[in-house]
């Protein structure tokens, strides 16, 4: 469960985000420019709002009015972000235990299942300069997983990937849904994520909430991509 | 032309030693400066910057004069040593301070350089994984600068090595105590019949001034892991 509310100015706009959502997968979805990313940096804590309250199941990561603000590296939130940023020194396998060593693991979700269901045996020794789209984006995934967090992130996960790269992640998703309870939101503009992953959609447009509904009443006719 | 002289091999030696040590003393605090410097926004950065470059403006005589005052037997950090039983001034540990105060503002500049080179974007990932500063720093920063620090290195020990007017205001010539490898040139310089001394000595000047650019040059020549991927 999430419950947020954000103001924060930026030069070209003002976000103004309020929402509450039971959803396990909640898709923030909007053309670009819209906040949706901004939000996530706020969730992460790498956006520092104005004024702000964002709780993930009962925990306050940031609180303004009572001067909570939990710090980026103990919020347990594990962010894919959409340029993958996987750390290019580091073989897929360290790359994958980075989050695992910092937090007490409790191994909750461990290394070979996560390892299993994105199918990143073969990649485990290359380093992230050698991988393809697809596949960087799936390392990102597990690495965001292995960190045992209590919300995962995504970035416009599939942005920038060939056709068959991209079902091949967005089955791996679907996947990680149905056999993982990690509260996910997701962030597209891209309807067919919207139907395949989520189970309510919040609607942004320049910086505030235009709709939020669950995805069976999520019309397909307002979630034509634009 | 022949072999170096006992002397000269000792002054060769000492000059080698105290530009290893000088470069070995400084780096601690040179990451620490770069950082700071490159990461950090904070009251006082501009005059810190400005600072740092001094060795590099003053004439090192000057720089040799402003160590010796500090560190000499009346000096307030000399005395405080002092009392501890160290005394620097006019010994080759002296000459360590003096080439590491010289090749510090190198050795910043390049590793201030390499930092600002690293994508912050893969520390905030790392932030978001539970890494904390230390943490980020020793397996993001540093590896991904190992490079530049590595060319730093290398420039401040070719500056160490040649050291010579902070060198002599500071801690003198002083036969195998502080002559080092420009020091005994100098003095060979000024002996009657010295001129063979000064041509070997030179040439062994060149060849270290030379290994030294090399090695920069591979240090510094574009990132191991592209390399790696290039196979």
């Amino acid at each position: 469960m999430i419950e947020l509310a954000l103001r924060h100015s930026f030069r070209e706009f003002e976000l103004d985000v309020a929402f509450r959502s039971d959803a396990r997968t909640l898709a923030l979805f909007g053309d670009s420019g819209a906040g949706k990313t901004s939000v996530l940096n706020a969730i992460a804590g790498l956006l520092s709002p104005r004024e702000g309250h964002i709780a993930i199941d009962g925990v306050t990561l940031l609180d303004r009015r009572e001067r909570t603000d939990v710090a980026v590296a103990a919020r347990r939130i594990g962010y894919v972000f959409q340029d993958g940023r996987l750390f290019p020194h580091l073989d897929v396998r360290r790359n994958l235990a980075y989050g695992m060593g910092a937090r007490d693991s409790g191994a909750a979700i461990r290394f070979d299942a996560i390892v299993e269901l994105l199918g990143l045996a073969p990649l485990l020794s290359r380093r992230p300069h050698g991988l393809s789209g697809g596949e960087r984006q799936r390392v990102a995934i597990g690495r965001a997983l292995l960190s045992s967090p209590r919300a995962l992130l995504l970035d416009e996960p599939l942005t920038g990937l060939h056709a068959q790269a991209r079902r091949q992640v967005l089955g791996h998703l679907a996947r990680l849904k149905q056999e993982l309870r990690v509260f996910t939101v997701l962030v597209t503009h891209h309807a067919d994520e919207v139907a395949q992953l989520a189970d309510e959609v919040v609607h942004l447009d320049a910086g505030r909430v235009v709709a939020q509904s669950p995805i069976a009443r999520f019309g397909a006719s307002r979630l034509e991509a634009p | 032309m022949n072999a170096l002289t006992p002397d000269e091999w000792q002054a060769l030696w000492l000059s080698l030693r105290v530009g290893l040590l000088s470069v070995a003393c400084a780096l601690p605090f040179a990451l620490a400066l770069a950082w700071l410097l490159s990461r950090k926004r904070f009251p006082g950065r501009q005059l810190l910057d400005a600072l740092l470059f001094l060795p590099l403006i003053l004439p090192p005589v000057v720089t040799g004069y402003a160590l010796l005052a500090l560190f000499g037997r009346h000096g307030p950090v000399g005395e405080w040593l002092a009392a501890f039983g160290i005394v620097v001034a006019f010994r080759w540990t002296g000459a360590v301070i003096a080439a590491a105060v010289m090749g510090f503002p190198l050795l910043v500049l390049s590793i201030r350089v390499a930092f600002d080179n690293v994508d912050r974007r893969l520390e905030s990932a790392a932030q978001t994984l539970g890494a904390g500063a230390w943490r980020r720093f020793a397996t993001i920063t540093l590896p991904l600068s190992l490079r530049g620090i590595a060319a730093g290195c290398v420039l401040a020990f070719a500056r160490a090595f040649g050291e010579f007017g902070a060198t002599i205001s500071f801690v003198s010539n002083i036969p195998g105590e502080t002559r080092t490898l420009p020091i005994a040139i100098y003095e060979q310089l000024n002996t009657p019949g010295g001129l063979p001394g000064v041509q070997r000595l030179a040439l062994v000047a060149l060849v270290v001034a030379f290994a030294a650019s090399a090695l920069a040059a591979v240090a510094a020549g574009g990132s191991p892991w592209r390399r790696h991927a290039d196979d």
